[in-house]
């Protein structure tokens, strides 16, 4: 056996389905008795990195250690993890009691060894006197609690959790959190929790792993992941925010919404666009005053339960969300203040789209799987490998596929204030960035055009 | 035995014992009907076996009446089976499931028991064996294979369709030629099949149901069988199947399968 | 108003169905020749189907259906059980082109299906007889039982044979301890449903049972019809059969019902 700090060890893990990659080189380590979320929207490769962890499918590519030991090619029966299922899995021929001796008796476990170790965990989570119940008898709160008895009665190493709580109302939920979160201090065991749901990530874990698209976009305690965002899908999925192109004049200084502003950040050069982020709970905001930073009206007020959720058009014509105690109604104006360290300034991660692609004559450019006519270029030769760059705001989106010279799908919309900022798949499975007015719907199918004079060639 | 374990272990590869077993005793045998209809009895590709159903009026005369009595068999079946078809699956008119039992169990009886049965209906009411008897035996083997399809697809049918066209204004007369009949068009071609094909197949019935007086075409196949003329016979099944697929081709295979689906009753 | 005619009409239509077989029930209890005249009660015809004379190979005939039906029935259910697991987990293409080949004794007319095993039979040189009966009972009956047992595969939780691997059974131990038990339910549907359609067919059998005077029900029946119309002995005999395959549907029925209230319990 190795010696580690590490219980789990996940090295430049990729899964392919066909030519579909559903995990793109994601690597986890997570210490012994750590309560890990893996959170991401529905299909970013969170539920795939769990079942290849528990054994049921292989990956493509990567390395796998659990407690030290190589787990790459050992099926599931022989991990040291068991998992507690999204729809439960209790074996419905089976009572409450045999369902949870299962996996001892598959061991040989002694008879009456058995019988306290059932009691036991049924008293851990609660269901105590219910051993003899036939399990499709049981509501869906009381059949997680014995799936998560099973699972835990053989002593995993790691246990893994499969939104458990997916398909349980609200209010169950709620008092299931509670009741993992005190069963992990008990055990003193490792969670490996995948969830959609961020708010359940904040509320459980140590570590939260963000994931979209199957890669990892950010690692860290639930507070870093939330105050410190590393980049606009994880500002955008975690919580509420406003997310805004601003420009970093200097350090401790950038300018967005039309007006220059102090903050913390430094280190990005000068005049250097980046992201801006920022909390609706973190802006001020109060009658119109001459004293504030900048000015606005409202244009709606929705009362949410503890606060109020307030959208602003701002005089310089940016559409803000802004969230406070005090009401100020539709159409009044009103004034905005933000501290410093309430904005959080991120790094592009591109300026424009960059495309690899083929010259196919003077006046033709193979990108994106199709040839687009492009302004002449007698300098480069036929077949020969280019460089082209889009700006975000120059391709053009047409309703009818048909109309584009590729077709491709909405696949993540973030409002910026002023305008979207889409992520468009296309056909050939390139990443298509795109700003725009137009509203679009997730998983729109949209065509694709580009004026000649708006790809920029270079050689590769 | 090391390979065997590990094709073994892999769970779709359980499928390949019956995929054997339908190549040899499911797709052989068709070829083998294709081949024995295409050569004569000495191994000799030929066409003579469709010529000579085709020039011999007998058995031509014999091929076109079973069409006849299959087309009024199942028409038959679809006046009579429709409306019971309609009021089995209405809970207005019939609360009570048992009723749909008694119409489907005589399906499970052994067809020769039930041909037995309209004869002994015919004796009893002292009327004579021919092609009333034939017709009858026919309507009343197969009713309830008309009757169950399309009671399924009824029953299966979103209620809120028709609360739907009521509520949009139609009359109960037409919710039922507007909603009613075009929904369960499914159920009544799957309803077609399940008595066209038997009816023009059968052999055994004709025979008892008209004292051998009246020759169906399933009669014609299995005599030139039993008397060894097999590539004959088999050019006459091949014909039969040829049929039977162009009936098929009007019936939507989707809702063959849901039919079939759980299986009994 | 509306719901008494529709009343009516059901019963009608009842009485025409069941009408012919009341009949032969009826006087199966009397000795007459003739239907319709009644010659007082009498289970003669009873006994002397079952005591030798004319008829004794009667008793044979009713033993191969059975040793025929129970044996096909295994068999289906064992080959059939495999098979849907196997089709279960093939990949759509794969799966569709054995759905399809599944489908074609279904929807094969008997005759086809008879026609065609016999010429299998003849051409391989197998001499017909039992071997052939039982296989080509098989035959037809294997796809019925993997369209029983095929919905309790659709309707189990996929992630339960899983759960059974995560909590540290072998495959082997899986299936056994859960894949089995499962799909238990279909299995018995499907063997019951093989044996009935067995002991009930009548095509398939004329054609592959020979000609070395092996007889099964069917063909007793049939035989014996052919030679003298309805003779009076198989009138009892008629009746026994509607009231065995009544007795098996009725529990068939019991089961389906028992094991749909407990998928909706779920």
């Amino acid at each position: 056996m190795k010696d580690s700090n590490f219980i789990i060890e996940l090295s430049h893990i990729s899964k392919r389905f066909g030519d579909k990659v559903v995990l793109d080189d994601v690597s986890l380590f997570v210490k012994k008795g750590e309560f890990v979320t893996i959170l991401g929207p529905s299909g970013c490769g969170k539920t795939t990195l769990l079942r290849i962890l528990a054994g049921f499918g292989t990956a493509s590519e990567g390395e796998i250690r659990i407690a030290g030991e190589q787990m790459t090619d050992i099926p599931p029966h022989l991990r040291p993890v068991n998992t507690v299922f999204q729809r439960y899995a209790l074996f419905p021929h089976l009572n409450v009691y045999d369902n949870i001796a299962f996996g001892l008796k598959l061991k040989k476990v002694k008879a009456d060894e058995i019988d306290t170790r059932v009691r036991r965990a049924l008293k851990m989570v609660g269901m105590t006197d219910y051993e003899w119940r036939d399990v499709n008898s049981l509501s869906g709160g009381q059949q997680q609690r014995v799936a998560i008895a099973r699972a835990i009665i053989n002593r995993p190493q790691v246990l893994l959790l499969d939104e458990p709580l997916a398909a349980l109302d609200l209010k169950m939920r709620k008092d299931m959190q509670m009741e993992l979160k005190q069963m992990h201090k008990d055990l003193g065991i490792t969670f490996v929790y995948v969830t959609h749901d961020q708010e359940e990530a904040l509320t459980l874990s140590d570590t939260i792993v963000v994931m979209s698209e199957g890669k990892v976009q950010q690692i860290g305690t639930p507070i870093d992941i939330y105050n410190e965002p590393a980049n606009a899908f994880v500002a955008d999925f975690i919580g509420e925010s406003n997310i805004l192109n601003g420009t970093m004049i200097k350090d401790k200084a950038v300018s967005f919404l039309g007006h220059e502003f102090e903050c913390v950040d430094k280190g990005f050069g000068e005049n250097t666009p980046v992201d801006v982020v920022i909390r609706p709970e973190d802006i001020y905001i109060m009658a119109r005053t001459d004293s504030a930073m900048f000015n606005g009206v409202v244009q709606s007020c929705i009362f949410k339960g503890v606060h109020y959720e307030m959208t602003v058009n701002t005089t310089e014509g940016y559409e803000i969300m802004i969230q406070d105690y005090n009401a100020f109604e539709a159409g009044q104006e009103v004034s905005m203040i933000i501290k410093p360290s309430d904005i959080h300034v991120m790094k592009k991660e591109r300026l424009c789209n960059t495309l690899d692609g083929v010259m196919v004559d003077s006046t033709h450019v193979e990108i994106l799987g199709a040839s687009f006519v492009c302004t002449e270029r007698d300098d480069i030769e036929s077949g020969e490998k280019v460089k082209v760059e889009i700006p975000f705001e120059k391709v053009e989106l047409m309703d009818n596929k048909d109309d584009g010279v590729v077709e491709g799908d909405v696949r993540f919309i973030l409002y910026k204030g002023d305008h979207y900022h889409l992520t468009i798949r296309t056909e050939s499975g390139d990443n298509l960035y795109v700003n725009t007015c137009d509203i679009w719907d997730d998983r729109d199918i949209v065509g694709i055009k580009i004026q000649p004079e708006d790809l920029k060639i270079t050689k590769a | 035995m090391n390979w065997f374990i590990k094709t073994f272990s892999r769970r779709h590869n359980w499928s390949i014992p019956y995929l054997i077993f339908l190549l040899i005793f499911v797709v052989l045998p068709m070829l083998l009907i294709v081949y024995y209809a295409f050569h004569d009895a000495d191994g000799n590709m030929t066409l003579r076996n469709f010529t000579k159903f085709i020039t011999n009026a007998e058995a031509a005369n014999t091929f076109v009446y079973s069409i006849g009595i299959a087309l009024i068999t199942t028409l038959l079946c679809i006046l009579l089976g429709y409306p019971a078809a309609y009021i089995l699956s209405n809970s207005e008119l019939c609360r009570s499931k048992v009723m749909v039992v008694l119409f489907i169990l005589p399906m499970w009886i052994n067809i020769l028991v039930r041909t037995l049965a309209t004869v002994a209906l015919f004796d009893f009411l002292s009327l004579p064996l021919g092609e009333g008897a034939l017709i009858f035996g026919m309507v009343y083997n197969f009713l309830p294979f008309m009757i169950y399809p399309i009671y399924n697809t009824m029953q299966k049918m979103d209620h809120s369709y028709i609360e739907a066209a009521q509520d949009l204004g139609a009359s109960p007369m037409k919710v039922f030629t507007k909603v009613m009949v075009p929904l369960s068009m499914p159920g009544v071609m799957s309803g077609v099949m399940m008595v066209f094909m038997p009816t023009i197949s059968t052999f055994a019935i004709a025979e008892l149901l008209t004292m051998n007086n009246i020759k169906l075409f399933g009669t014609t196949i299995q005599e030139n069988i039993n008397n060894g003329m097999w590539n004959y016979g088999a050019a006459l099944s091949l014909i039969m199947l040829v049929i039977i697929f162009a009936t098929n081709l009007f019936s939507d295979e989707d809702e063959a399968n849901t039919n079939n689906e759980g299986g009994i009753i | 108003m509306k719901k008494f005619f529709a009343q009516t009409y059901l019963w009608l239509l009842l009485a025409m169905l069941y009408a012919p077989i009341l009949i032969i029930a009826i006087f199966s209890f009397t000795e007459t020749k003739v239907l319709g005249n009644w010659t007082g009660f009498s289970t003669k015809l009873y006994t002397s189907l079952f005591s030798g004379g004319v008829h004794h190979s009667l008793l044979t005939a009713i033993e191969n259906t059975f040793i025929i039906a129970i044996i096909s029935a295994a068999v289906s259910t064992l080959l059939g059980s495999v098979a849907a697991i196997g089709i279960f987990n093939l990949h759509h293409k794969k799966k569709m082109i054995m759905n399809t080949l599944n489908n074609i004794p279904m929807l094969n007319p008997d005759i086809i299906t008879g026609i065609s095993l016999f010429l299998l039979f003849v051409s391989l040189g197998i001499t017909q007889g039992y071997t052939t009966v039982v296989l080509a009972h098989i035959t037809f009956c294997t796809p019925y039982v993997v369209l029983c047992v095929m919905p309790r595969l659709q309707q189990m939780n996929p992630n339960i044979y899983e759960a059974a691997l995560d909590l540290g059974a072998t495959p082997m131990q899986a299936l056994r301890k859960v894949l089995i038990p499962e799909i238990k339910p279909g299995m018995i549907s499907g063997f019951i449903l093989a044996f009935t359609l067995s002991i009930d067919d009548f095509a398939v059998t004329i054609f592959t049972i020979g000609t070395e005077g092996l007889e099964t029900l069917s063909t007793y029946i049939y035989a014996d019809a052919r030679k003298g119309g309805l003779t009076p002995e198989l009138r009892p005999l008629s009746t026994i059969i509607f009231a065995t395959v009544l007795l098996l549907l009725i529990v068939i029925n019991i089961r389906s019902a028992r094991s749909k209230k407990q998928s909706n319990a779920q």
